[in-house]
C-alpha cells in the first residue's frame, strides 16, 4: 500500500520519472508494461485486441467499396475484367461535363472555406463563451446545434428558398453563398466533437489562471483554449468539409453547382462511370483530408 | 478576407467573361438584327420578334447561358441534344440543374428562385404538373409551328407537346430466357425477385404509368386504374417484385434484370448505348393498347435568359434534334410532318418502328384521380 | 468530475475572477450575438417557414387539416419505421463506434493510423444516396460479391437473410445505415476517448484497481454524457437521413421519403403542405428525446454526488 501512495505523489510530480519507481514498487504494473508496451496503463486495449477490432472494421468498410471495385472492372455480364471502363473517363465526348466538374469542385472547395470559417469564427466562440460565462446556456446551445438534424434536409431547403431570394439580391447567386446554408447543415456534426472535448475540459480553471497570469481573453482564446481543444475542433473541421463536399440537396433546391451536382450530372451517362466516380470522390476527400490531418500533425510535431 | 478576394476574383472573371460575350456578340451582329432589349425578348412570342432567327441568336449569344433543369442526359437523348446545342450555339453555356428531379421540382424552381439568374429557362413538363401552372409560362412559337399537330400544342404557344415513349418492359435475356409479352407473365416463377418499376407511384410519373398499363393489362382503363394496383399487389405477393429504384447499373450488375419504364429509357440502357448492357431486350406488352404519355415543353415567364430560352425551343423542334428523340427510341411531335417533308431520318425510323397509331395517354383530369387513388391504396398494396 | 461539481466550479471560478466582467458587463452578450443572428436568420427563419408551412393552404389561409395525417395509419407506420431503424442504428453504431475509439487508443495520436482513420471516418460518415445503395447492392444483393462468394464456397444459392429482396425493407437498410453511423460515432467520440486522462488509470491501477474496475467505475461514468449525447446526434442523423433509404427502398417507408414525396410528387398533386407538418412530427420526436436526455443527465449528475 505504502509504495502505492509513494506512486501517486511522483506520478504527481513528473511522468519520467514514475518509470522507475513503479519498476520497483508495483510488479504487475511493470508487466503490464513490458506486455502491452502501453503508455496507457489500465485504459489502452491489449494488443491483440486492438487488433482484432481494428481489422473487423477494417473488413466491414473496406468490403463494400472493393464490390465497387470489382464491379467497375466488370466487362458487362460476361464473366471477364477489363480496365476499358477506366479509360472510357477520359473520353473526350465527356468532356463537357467534366467543366461543370471542375467549375463544381472549385466551387465546393470555396464553400468548404468559408464554412470552416464559420464554424472557427462563430461556433467555437460561442460554445467557449456559454462553457465560461454561461454554462445555463449549454443545454439550449446543445439543442439549438443539433435542431437543423431533426429537420430534413429537403424540409429545410423550402425554408432556405425565400432568404436566398434576399441574399441573391445583395450578393449574387454565386455557389460560395451557399456557405451560409450549409454551415447550418454542418452545426450539429461540428458541434459534438468540440463539446465532448469541451466536457473533459476544466475550461473556468484553465481560463482563470491564464488570466491571473496577466493574459487577455483573445491570448486566453488562442494560447490556452484552442491548442487544448486542438483534437475537437480538427475534427469538427474534418467532418465539416466533409459534409461540404457530400452536399448535395441544397444546392440542388437552389441550382448551384457543386462537386456533387455535377457528379449526379456525369453519372447519368454510364452506369460503370458513375461508380468509377463515386470511388473517385471517396479517395478525393480522403486524401485531402488526410494530406490536412497530416499537415497539422506535422506541425505539431515540430 | 480570401473571401472576398474569392468573391472579386469571380466578379472580375464573370464581368470579363460577359464583356467578351458582348463585344463578340456586337461584332457579329448585322444591324438589322440588333439585339432587343431583354424586357423584349421576355415577351417575344416568335423569332419575327428579334428580326429574324439571326436576331434571336444574336439576342441569346449575348445572354450567353441558358438554364435547363430536369434533363437526365440518358433520358430520350438528352445529352447529344445539350451538346449539340452548345457545339451549335458556342458562345452558349447551357447549366444543367437537378438531373433527377421531377415536374414539380421544375415549378417549384421556378416558383422559388424567381428573379435570379439561376432559374429555369425553359422546361420539359408532365401534362398534369403544367395544367397547375401554366401561369409560369410565356408564349412562343417555333418556326416551324404548323408542323405540331393541332392537338398536340396550345394554340397560343403556352405549351406544345415534345416527345412520347411507350410503356416498355427492359429484361436481361440472358438471365429471362421466355421473353415476357404480357404483364401477366411477369407473375410467373421465373421473374421471382426480378421485377423493378422506376420509383413510387406516389411521386413519379414513370411508376404511376406502370401502374396504368398494368390497369390496361387487366381489364382496367384510363378511368379505372384500380386492376393496376391489384397486380401489383399480387406481383407483390408472388414475390417477384423488387421494391428497389432501378438504376443503369443495377441493370449492369444483374440486380434488377427487370424494369418497366419509358421505351427510350429502357432502349438507352441496352445495346443502344455504349456502356449498355447489350443483353437487355425492350418489349411493348401486347394484349393492350400501349400507354403513352407527352411531355411538353415550355418557357419560363421569368426566364433570366430570355433569347437563349426561344433559341432552346426552335433547336427542340427542328429536325435534327426531332431525330435525336427518335433514335432514343421518344417519338417526336412532329413526326408526322417530318415523314412527309422528308426531314426524318429514315434509317433511324426503319430501326425504332413507327408510332403506334391509337395509345392511351390519361388527361390530366384522370391523372389526377388516379393519383389520388394511388395516395390512398398504393402504400397498403405492396408494402 | 461531475457535471454538477464542474459547474459549480465554473460558478465559483467566475465570482472569484469577476473584475473584469464587472467592469464591463455587456461584452459576453455581445459575443453570443454573431452566432444568435446567424442562427435566427439561416436556421430558425427558415426552419418556421418551413414547418409553418403545412398550417396553411395553397391559397395562404390558416388550416389544421393537415394535421389529421397523424390519424393516418401509414403516417404512423412511418414514424414508427423511421424510430426503430433510428434507434436500431444509433445504438448499434454507438457502441461499434466506442468500441473503434477504444482499440485506437494504442494508436499514437499523431501517428498515420490516427490521421487515416480520422480522414476515412469523415469521408464514410457523409457518404450517402445513390451510390451507397448501390455499394451494398453490389455487396450483398442478390448478385452480390459477398453472396456469390458465399454461394461459391457454401453451395447455399441465396444468403438467405441478407440477399435479394430483404435488403430492400426498412431492416435491410441497418447495415447500409451503420456505414455512416459508426464513422460518424468514431469522430464524434474519439476527442472524449482521448481525454480519459493517463493519470486516472494509473492512480486507480496503484490504488489496486483492475481494469475492469478502472472502466467500470472510473472511466464509462465520465465518458457516459458523451457517449448518450453522440448517440443521440446518430438517432438524428439516421431519423433524417434520406438519399440512401430513397435509392435502396423504392416503396415509402419512412418519413423523410414521405416528405420528400409529398413536395416533389407529380401524380398526387398539391400535397407540399403536408411536408410541413410532417417536418413537425419529426421535430417534436427529436425534442422529445432531447429533453428525456436531459432527465437522464439531471439523475446522472445527482448520483454521481
Amino acid at each position: 500500500m505504502s509504495a502505492g501512495v509513494e506512486d501517486v505523489r511522483a506520478s504527481g510530480t513528473s511522468e519520467e520519472s514514475t518509470t522507475p519507481l513503479r519498476a520497483v514498487g508495483r510488479p504487475e504494473a511493470v508487466a503490464r508494461r513490458a506486455l502491452g508496451r502501453t503508455p496507457r496503463v489500465g485504459a489502452a486495449p491489449s494488443r491483440a485486441t486492438s487488433t482484432i477490432v481494428l481489422v473487423l472494421a477494417g473488413v466491414f468498410f473496406l468490403v463494400p467499396i472493393a464490390a465497387m471495385v470489382e464491379f467497375s472492372l466488370r466487362q458487362g455480364r460476361t464473366g471477364s475484367y477489363t480496365l476499358q471502363h477506366y479509360a472510357a473517363v477520359l473520353d473526350p465526348a465527356q468532356e463537357y461535363a467534366y467543366d461543370g466538374l471542375f467549375q463544381g469542385t472549385l466551387n465546393s472547395l470555396a464553400i468548404c472555406a468559408i464554412t470552416v470559417l464559420i464554424v472557427l469564427l462563430v461556433l467555437l466562440p460561442t460554445m467557449i463563451l456559454v462553457e465560461l460565462r454561461y454554462p445555463a446556456l449549454r443545454r439550449a446551445l446543445e439543442f439549438v446545434c443539433i435542431l437543423p438534424i431533426t429537420i430534413p434536409t429537403v424540409v429545410i431547403g423550402v425554408g432556405f428558398l425565400p432568404v436566398y431570394s434576399v441574399i441573391a439580391r445583395l450578393v449574387g447567386s454565386d455557389a460560395w453563398s451557399l456557405a451560409f446554408a450549409i454551415g447550418i447543415i454542418v452545426l450539429p456534426y461540428a458541434y459534438r466533437p468540440i463539446a465532448v472535448n469541451l466536457q473533459g475540459l476544466d475550461v473556468a480553471m484553465l481560463s482563470e489562471a491564464a488570466r491571473s497570469l496577466g493574459a487577455g481573453w483573445g491570448t486566453v482564446m488562442v494560447r490556452v483554449l484552442v491548442p487544448n481543444l486542438r483534437r475537437g475542433i480538427l475534427a469538427s473541421c474534418f467532418i465539416t468539409i466533409a459534409v461540404v463536399l457530400g452536399e448535395f440537396t441544397i444546392a440542388t433546391f437552389l441550382s448551384r453547382t457543386t462537386f456533387q451536382t455535377a457528379l449526379v450530372l456525369i453519372q447519368h451517362t454510364d452506369p460503370y462511370v458513375a461508380v468509377i466516380f463515386a470511388l473517385l470522390a471517396l479517395v478525393f476527400g480522403f486524401v485531402l483530408l488526410l494530406v490536412i490531418g497530416r499537415l497539422g500533425a506535422v506541425r505539431r510535431r515540430a | 478576407m480570401n473571401k472576398r478576394h474569392l468573391a472579386g476574383a469571380a466578379l472580375l472573371a464573370v464581368s470579363a467573361v460577359a464583356l467578351a460575350a458582348c463585344s463578340s456578340s456586337a461584332s457579329g451582329t448585322t444591324p438589322s438584327a440588333s439585339a432587343i432589349s431583354h424586357a423584349d425578348a421576355l415577351t417575344a412570342t416568335s423569332a419575327d420578334d428579334f428580326g429574324g432567327m439571326d436576331g434571336l441568336v444574336a439576342a441569346a449569344n449575348a445572354e450567353g447561358q441558358l438554364n435547363v433543369i430536369t434533363l437526365p442526359p440518358s433520358w430520350a437523348n438528352y445529352g447529344k441534344i445539350i451538346q449539340g446545342f452548345e457545339k451549335k450555339y458556342p458562345k452558349i453555356h447551357i447549366n444543367s440543374a437537378n438531373p433527377d428531379g421531377s415536374s414539380a421540382d421544375e415549378v417549384a424552381a421556378a416558383r422559388s428562385q424567381k428573379g435570379q439568374s439561376t432559374a429555369p429557362d425553359v422546361f420539359d413538363l408532365g401534362t398534369a404538373v403544367m395544367d397547375e401552372n401554366l401561369d409560369l409560362l410565356a408564349k412562343y412559337k417555333v418556326q416551324n409551328w404548323k408542323d405540331i399537330p393541332d392537338d398536340f400544342k396550345d394554340p397560343d404557344g403556352v405549351w406544345y407537346y415534345d416527345y412520347t415513349g411507350l410503356m416498355s418492359i427492359g429484361y436481361d435475356s440472358s438471365v429471362i430466357t421466355t421473353p415476357p409479352k404480357t404483364f401477366a407473365d411477369l407473375l410467373k416463377p421465373e421473374f421471382k425477385g426480378k421485377v423493378a418499376i422506376k420509383g413510387d407511384p406516389t411521386q413519379a410519373n414513370e411508376a404511376a404509368s406502370a401502374v396504368y398499363l398494368a390497369a390496361l393489362q387487366n381489364g382496367g382503363s384510363a378511368d379505372d386504374i384500380q386492376p393496376g394496383i391489384d397486380f401489383f399487389q399480387k406481383l407483390k405477393q408472388a414475390g417477384n417484385f423488387l421494391a428497389t429504384l432501378p438504376t443503369q447499373a443495377t441493370v449492369a450488375s444483374g440486380e434488377t434484370p427487370v424494369v418497366i419504364q419509358w421505351s427510350y429509357n429502357n432502349l438507352a440502357w441496352g445495346a443502344g448505348s455504349s456502356a449498355g448492357n447489350p443483353n437487355y431486350t425492350t418489349v411493348i406488352p401486347t394484349g393492350s393498347p400501349a400507354l403513352g404519355s407527352y411531355y411538353n415543353q415550355a418557357i419560363n415567364v421569368d426566364a433570366p435568359h430570355p433569347a437563349a430560352a426561344r433559341l432552346w425551343e426552335e433547336w427542340i423542334y427542328s429536325p435534327e434534334v426531332q431525330n435525336l428523340y427518335l433514335a432514343a427510341g421518344a417519338y417526336p411531335a412532329t413526326l408526322e410532318a417530318m415523314k412527309k417533308n422528308g426531314t426524318v431520318d429514315s434509317s433511324v425510323l426503319a430501326k425504332v418502328g413507327d408510332a403506334p397509331k391509337d395509345f392511351v395517354q390519361l388527361t390530366s383530369d384522370q391523372a389526377a384521380k388516379a393519383g389520388q387513388l394511388l395516395s390512398q391504396k398504393w402504400a397498403a398494396a405492396v408494402g | 468530475m461531475t457535471l454538477a461539481a464542474r459547474t459549480a466550479r465554473a460558478r465559483g471560478a467566475r465570482d472569484a475572477g469577476t473584475e473584469p466582467s464587472r467592469r464591463r458587463p455587456d461584452l459576453g452578450w455581445l459575443g453570443l450575438a454573431p452566432f444568435s443572428v446567424y442562427v435566427v436568420l439561416f436556421l430558425l427563419l427558415p426552419a418556421a417557414l418551413a414547418v409553418g408551412s403545412g398550417f396553411f393552404t395553397r391559397d395562404g389561409a390558416f388550416t389544421l387539416a393537415n394535421l389529421a395525417a397523424f390519424g393516418n395509419p401509414i403516417v404512423l407506420k412511418d414514424f414508427l419505421d423511421s424510430f426503430w431503424l433510428s434507434a436500431v442504428t444509433a445504438v448499434l453504431g454507438a457502441v461499434f463506434g466506442a468500441t473503434i475509439c477504444y482499440a485506437l487508443l494504442r494508436a499514437r495520436p499523431d501517428g498515420l493510423l490516427r490521421s487515416v482513420v480520422d480522414a476515412g471516418s469523415s469521408v464514410l460518415a457523409q457518404f450517402g444516396g445513390v451510390m451507397l445503395a448501390f455499394a451494398w447492392i453490389a455487396t450483398i444483393g442478390s448478385q452480390g460479391l459477398v453472396t456469390v462468394l458465399v454461394a461459391q464456397l457454401t453451395g447455399i444459392e441465396s444468403l438467405g437473410g441478407l440477399g435479394g429482396p430483404s435488403l430492400y425493407t426498412v431492416a435491410g437498410l441497418i447495415p447500409v445505415y451503420l456505414y455512416f453511423q459508426v464513422p460518424l460515432m468514431v469522430l464524434s467520440f474519439m476527442p472524449a476517448m482521448e481525454g480519459l486522462r493517463q493519470a486516472w488509470a494509473e492512480a486507480a491501477a496503484t490504488l489496486g484497481a483492475t481494469r475492469a474496475t478502472y472502466w467500470r467505475r472510473i472511466a464509462m461514468p465520465i465518458l457516459a454524457p458523451a457517449f448518450f449525447g453522440c448517440a443521440i446526434l446518430l438517432f438524428a442523423n439516421a431519423f433524417s437521413s434520406f438519399a440512401t433509404a430513397a435509392a435502396l427502398i423504392d416503396q415509402g417507408g419512412i418519413v423523410p421519403l414521405r416528405i420528400f414525396s409529398s413536395l416533389s410528387s407529380e401524380t398526387v398533386l398539391g400535397a407540399d403542405n403536408l411536408a410541413g407538418v410532417l417536418a413537425l412530427g419529426m421535430v417534436v420526436v427529436m425534442v422529445v428525446l432531447m429533453a428525456a436526455y436531459g432527465l437522464l443527465q439531471r439523475r446522472a449528475a445527482r448520483w454521481q454526488r
